[in-house]
Parts: C-alpha cells; sequence; structure tokens
C-alpha cells in the first residue's frame, strides 16, 4: 500500500519506484478505492469532459449570473484573446478561467477544482496548453490531472482548501498549485518542477483573502480564476527554465495553513471585510437580498 | 487522507458546494425519507442560508432535492418551474435556529398518498451534509452510508433484536445512533450501514414485536 502525506513523498517514491508523479497518486487512488486502475483513468476522462463542456458553453454564452453581478466577460475576453498582450496561450487561459467560473455563478454544471470557487483554473490551463502546443493528447492531460490532485491532496492534508477556514489562498491558491504543477507535467518537467512550481504558484497567493460581495461566488471570484490561470503558467514557466522556489513546497504549504489560522474571520468567506463592505458591494448586497 | 476525486469533483451545478450542491442533498435526503413525491414542501432557512441563499440559488438546489434531482443535473436552476407544472407547492421563510450551523434548513413534506417527513439539516461544506433531527428524534447522519431506522417501544432487548437481524443478513453497522423522546416511551434507532438493507431486512425489523416503524433511507451521496 503506498502512502505519502507531503509532496517530498510522493518526489520520493516517484525516485525509489522510478514512476511518474501521476503514478503515484494514481496508484495510490486504485488501492484506497479498490478499483482498476482503467476505471480510475475513465472517472477522469469524465471529469476533463465536463470541464471542455464548461469552457465550450462559457466562451459562447454572455448570460448573467441571477444577481446580475457577473456573466459576459468569457465573450469579450474570448474575442481579445488574438490580441492578448501575453500571446495566445495565456489570452486563451484568461479566457477560459473566467468562461467555467461564469458557467458556476449562473448554475452551470462543473468540476469542483478543489472548489466550485476556483473551478476555472485548472481547466482553462489545460485547455490553453492543449489548444497552442502541438501533440497534447486527452490521455496526456487527463494523467496530469492526476498530478495536480496530488499536490492538491497534500495541501488539503497539511493546510486546507476552503475559503471559510484559509481566505482565498486555499481555494485559488490551491488551484494555482495544482495548475502549474499539471502545466510543468504536461510539459514534461521532473518531479522536482512540478514541487518547485507549485511552490512558487502557491508563495506568490499567500494572504489572499476571501471577501466576496453579498456573499456570493462571484466578486472577484470570476475574474481572479482569470488571473490565478496566468498566474499558474507563470509558475509553470519560471520551474520548467530551472527557477528554484527557496522554500519548498511543503514548507510554502504549512507557511499558508498557519497564514489561513492567523486572518481574521471578517476575511474568510464571512462578507463582513474588505470589498463586501465597500460602499459598492453594500450596495450590491442590499440590492441582491431584496431581489424577486 | 481524501481521494483525487474530492480534489477534482464532484461534477455539480454552480455556484457553491456549501449552498448549492450540499442543499440538493438536503432535499434529496427528505425526499428519500418521504419516500414518495411530495406535493407540498414548507421550509424555514436559518443563518447563511438565508441571508445568501437566494443568489446562490439554494431555494432551487433545495426543490431540485426534494423532486430527487442529483447534485450535477442541469434542470436544477428551472427546479422552481417545474415543481410548479409538477404540481409541488413550496413555501420558504427565514428563521432563526438558535446554535444551529450557520447553513441549516428545516423541511417539512407531505406526500402524495399523506405520509409527512420533518427533516432538520445543515450543509457543512464540500457539498457534504449533516441531518441532525428527522421527525422530532435527534440523530446525526451524513447521507454517505444507507441508513435502517427503527422506531420502537423504549425496553431492554430491543437493540439486540434488531441487530441479530443485521448479524442473520451480513449487514454491517458503521455507525449507530439511540434516542429516546422519554423513558419507557417512544424511541428511535438509526444505525448507518455498510450495504443497503434488502427490504427483506427491514421487514424482519419491521416484524420484531416492540418496533412500530422500521425504514430504510439510502445514501444521497
Amino acid at each position: 500500500m503506498i502512502s505519502f502525506n507531503t509532496i517530498s513523498d510522493i518526489i520520493k517514491i516517484t525516485r525509489e519506484e522510478s514512476v511518474t508523479f501521476s503514478d503515484v497518486i494514481i496508484t495510490y487512488e486504485t488501492h484506497s478505492q479498490q478499483k482498476p486502475r482503467t476505471e480510475i483513468i475513465a472517472d477522469m476522462y469524465g471529469n476533463w469532459d465536463v470541464m471542455k463542456t464548461a469552457i465550450v458553453n462559457g466562451l459562447q454564452t454572455s448570460e448573467k449570473s441571477f444577481s446580475g453581478l457577473t456573466g459576459g466577460d468569457a465573450v469579450r475576453l474570448n474575442a481579445h484573446a488574438g490580441k492578448s498582450l501575453l500571446g495566445y496561450a495565456a489570452g486563451t487561459a484568461e479566457a477560459a478561467a473566467v468562461a467555467v467560473a461564469e458557467r458556476n455563478a449562473a448554475m452551470g454544471r462543473i468540476v469542483a477544482c478543489p472548489t466550485a470557487g476556483s473551478c476555472g483554473i485548472l481547466p482553462a490551463v489545460l485547455y490553453a496548453l492543449q489548444l497552442w502546443h502541438d501533440n497534447i493528447s486527452d490521455e496526456q492531460i487527463v494523467l496530469s490531472m492526476f498530478t495536480a490532485a496530488g499536490i492538491g491532496m497534500v495541501i488539503e492534508q497539511n493546510a486546507c482548501i476552503a475559503g471559510a477556514e484559509g481566505g482565498c489562498q486555499a481555494e485559488c491558491g490551491t488551484a494555482a498549485a495544482m495548475s502549474a504543477g499539471a502545466a510543468v507535467d504536461l510539459m514534461g518537467g521532473t518531479p522536482d518542477m512540478i514541487a518547485d512550481a507549485a511552490a512558487l504558484a502557491l508563495k506568490n497567493l499567500l494572504g489572499l483573502v476571501c471577501d466576496p460581495v453579498a456573499g456570493l461566488v462571484e466578486v472577484p471570484c470570476v475574474k481572479r480564476n482569470g488571473f490565478d490561470a496566468v498566474h499558474a503558467l507563470v509558475a509553470a514557466d519560471m520551474a520548467l527554465a530551472g527557477v528554484h522556489s527557496v522554500i519548498p513546497v511543503d514548507e510554502v504549504i504549512d507557511a499558508m495553513s498557519r497564514i489561513g489560522s492567523a486572518l481574521p474571520t471578517s476575511l474568510r468567506e464571512t462578507a463582513m471585510g474588505g470589498l463586501a463592505t465597500t460602499s459598492t458591494g453594500q450596495a450590491a448586497a442590499k440590492k441582491i437580498l431584496t431581489m424577486a | 487522507m481524501h481521494g483525487v476525486f474530492d480534489i477534482i469533483g464532484p461534477v455539480m451545478i454552480g455556484p457553491s458546494s456549501s449552498h448549492t450542491a450540499g442543499a440538493v442533498r438536503l432535499g434529496r435526503m427528505a425526499f428519500k425519507i418521504l419516500g414518495e413525491p411530495a406535493v407540498k414542501a414548507e421550509i424555514s432557512l436559518s443563518g447563511s442560508f438565508a441571508k445568501t441563499g437566494r443568489g446562490h440559488g439554494t431555494d432551487k438546489a433545495l426543490i431540485a432535492g426534494i423532486m430527487g434531482f442529483l447534485p450535477d443535473d442541469e434542470r436544477i436552476r428551472n427546479a422552481l418551474e417545474i415543481a410548479k407544472r409538477h404540481g409541488l407547492d413550496y413555501s420558504f421563510e427565514s428563521v432563526n435556529i438558535r446554535d444551529a450551523h450557520p447553513n441549516t434548513a428545516k423541511i417539512y413534506l407531505i406526500g402524495v398518498t399523506g405520509r409527512t417527513a420533518k427533516l432538520i439539516g445543515a450543509s457543512i461544506g464540500g457539498g457534504n451534509i449533516r441531518v441532525t433531527n428527522i421527525d422530532g428524534y435527534d440523530v446525526d447522519i451524513t447521507g454517505q452510508y444507507p441508513v435502517l431506522v427503527t422506531i420502537h417501544r423504549d425496553r431492554p432487548g430491543v437493540i439486540t433484536q434488531v441487530t441479530s437481524i443485521l448479524a442473520k443478513y451480513e449487514v454491517n453497522i458503521a455507525f449507530m445512533h439511540v434516542s429516546r423522546q422519554s423513558r419507557g416511551e417512544t424511541a428511535m434507532m438509526i444505525m448507518e450501514l455498510d450495504e443497503t438493507p434488502t427490504d427483506e431486512v427491514v421487514e424482519a425489523c419491521q416484524e420484531v414485536y416492540e418496533v412500530r416503524k422500521a425504514f430504510s433511507i439510502p445514501a444521497v451521496l
């Protein structure tokens, strides 16, 4: 029975057993679910299908959410993607992440990843890489999703993934770390590079608070998915270039946990601070409460 | 440690795992307890459910669950219209349930044959739920396991008789809870099981002399 509690545990297993990062996670899951490998991989294919459908639908619809706070920006970003200042891949990632997050806000079908609030980041990164790089198969994408899941599992185990517990760094920070690791894996990076990418992505989102307007998963969440998809790509770029994180990923995760506990309740998904208590935020909340 | 599909998953209808997906599961639990289509639903929302429920579609999610939908059903967004078409009469009110979890709902259902079910439960994060009261009895059910419930007279030996039936049919009890309204009166036993009990098992429990009612609730997750 394979077991791990940290990213360095996973890397140690990849060395000892001469297997890939995603192999470790797949083997763990086959043991814990008592299901064959093919079935576990098929289940992940199912998630990738839902993600792609959410992106494609989201890029085509300007439907507003019930509150009217979000909806329509994915279409704008998609039209602009070809002229993106950051290039096509980043432009696509921005649009796709906002597309999924807008579907979520408008009661569309999504995959929580790791949460509903951060559901756009991983699909967008994978979709953009597949669109703008030759020869990335769905199978490779699905395998890289196990790498992403492994990173998320370790973060949930040693810190948290809920905004109510650790602020947005726990949701979008985790999603960015997962996505950066998956991107490196997809581009053929080593397990150490995967760990560096996750560390770099999470480190740069430490302290991010959860202060949603009216308590809804919309402002600033939807656009933040767009930002953090690109953020994950930057972290992956750094790791692939051979940049190391001075602080190892497991220590960054520990720091995230401690920062989360130190955040005041008002900045942990209670809508009692930050953007939620701006005059515009409060006016929006008041309006939504009286909507028919 | 949680599994791969707790991190990448579940597939769900947005926007919030606790306000939407968890709310569908609470509604589904009430539907399973009722055991037949509902014609009337009276729902009281407390805490954050009451405050941000509209924007999160908590009302639609609860009604969808009461109609038996799953958390990834795309019809959830139209659940209120579908309910009206199917003759499910519903009402919502905001209440303040003291010491309750911030995302708590009280659901009262009347079914097509006049049966009723009452449930109090909370959505505790990540789409997970905890049901704390069924028909006035304190319980603690997560919906992750199938449940066998007996309502019986509070007498020595009833628990042994019921559990020996489970032993005979080789059904394993994962968690178990017994409560009563007062000594010697009506008691309730909740057993969370590793597998769904067959009708035969439920009927055998029903035949135990002191048992007034035995029924099972399938897992809702």
